[in-house]
């Protein structure tokens, strides 16, 4: 499925938010089951259907990890069964140095700064890390597309270690 | 998901856990990483100059599969020579600790970690 289709919308990472949950709305109106109540059984089954789809492709492209994952899938790259391992040792070091900086925030004496330190770092890192990808996924190469891909890679660390600091937050504020 | 018992064993009391002296010369790392779930795993060989495993060390943020996988070929490395060391294949790991197909990548990863720690000791070498 071609979300970037369902929603008429170019296949450009830097996708118009607005634009897109105008779209959405749209699609999800036009689609949605109360309108197919008095109709065959067929007709609901397809409407639940393409609701599902509609919500699907929505929390696809608005969220820009999964956006470029998608955009990767129909250049043929499919990074979410993949069990590849990613061996760049200095962005790895980093990883364990930050997960390591995660262990030390519940002995910290003033925890609450050193998570706001870490919403920084990570942030500042993705953020370097979006724009390199933003670039790579203009060029539509295929070369480009294989970096694409492990800018999406480290993206899912980044997300992972995202989680980590928010569940940290939240444990300390029970 | 149930962990097997033996996972369960390695995640309550991994072995080997820890860092050796990155200067000391006998020590290479190999440093892997599962981005489908951000596992990070770094595994620690001391080598000696008969090309045997004396020592080894690992540190792993990830679940408990990743970890006891990691802490399991920490004890099969030792004394074991580099080729052999290589030639440890996930199925191994997996079947070990009776992980489910959903944690095999788990496994890849303690077998990549092995891999990329003796490339380093065969560049090394080969300098």
């Amino acid at each position: 499925m071609n979300y970037f289709e369902l929603f008429d919308l170019d296949p450009v990472f830097t996708v118009d938010t607005a634009n897109l949950a105008e779209r959405y709305r749209e699609l999800q109106k036009a689609v949605h089951p109360d309108k197919f109540a008095s109709q065959s059984e067929q007709q609901k089954l397809l409407s639940v259907q393409r609701t599902a789809q509609v919500n699907d492709g929505y929390q696809t492209l608005k969220n820009p990890l999964r956006r470029a994952e998608h955009m990767l899938s129909l250049r043929g790259i499919d990074l979410s069964h993949e069990t590849t391992t990613v061996k760049d040792t200095t962005f790895l070091m980093q990883q364990m140095e930050w997960r390591e900086m995660l262990d030390d925030i519940s002995h910290s004496n003033a925890p609450q700064d050193k998570i706001d330190e870490l919403y920084d770092s990570f942030a500042s890192y993705e953020k370097s890390l979006f724009n390199l990808l933003a670039e790579l996924l203009a060029s539509e190469q295929e070369q480009d597309d294989k970096s694409a891909a492990e800018q999406v890679r480290k993206l899912k660390f980044m997300a992972k270690l995202q989680d980590e600091l928010t569940r940290i937050e939240d444990d300390l504020l029970d | 998901m149930a962990y097997s018992e033996k996972v369960i064993d390695h995640y309550e009391n991994p072995r080997n856990v820890g860092s050796f002296d990155k200067d000391d010369s006998s020590v290479v790392t190999g440093m892997v990483g599962a981005p489908a779930c951000g596992d990070v795993m770094k595994l620690q060989l001391k080598i000696g100059d008969n090309g045997i495993i004396e020592d080894a060390k690992f540190k792993t943020y990830g679940c408990g599969s990743a970890i006891a996988s990691s802490s399991l070929v920490t004890e099969w490395v030792k004394g074991k020579t580099v080729d052999e060391a290589a030639s440890i294949k996930n199925a191994d790991i997996a079947e070990e600790l009776a992980l489910p197909p959903v944690k095999i990548h788990c496994s890849i990863l303690a077998e990549d970690a092995i891999k990329a720690a003796i490339e380093e000791y065969k560049t090394k070498q080969s300098k």
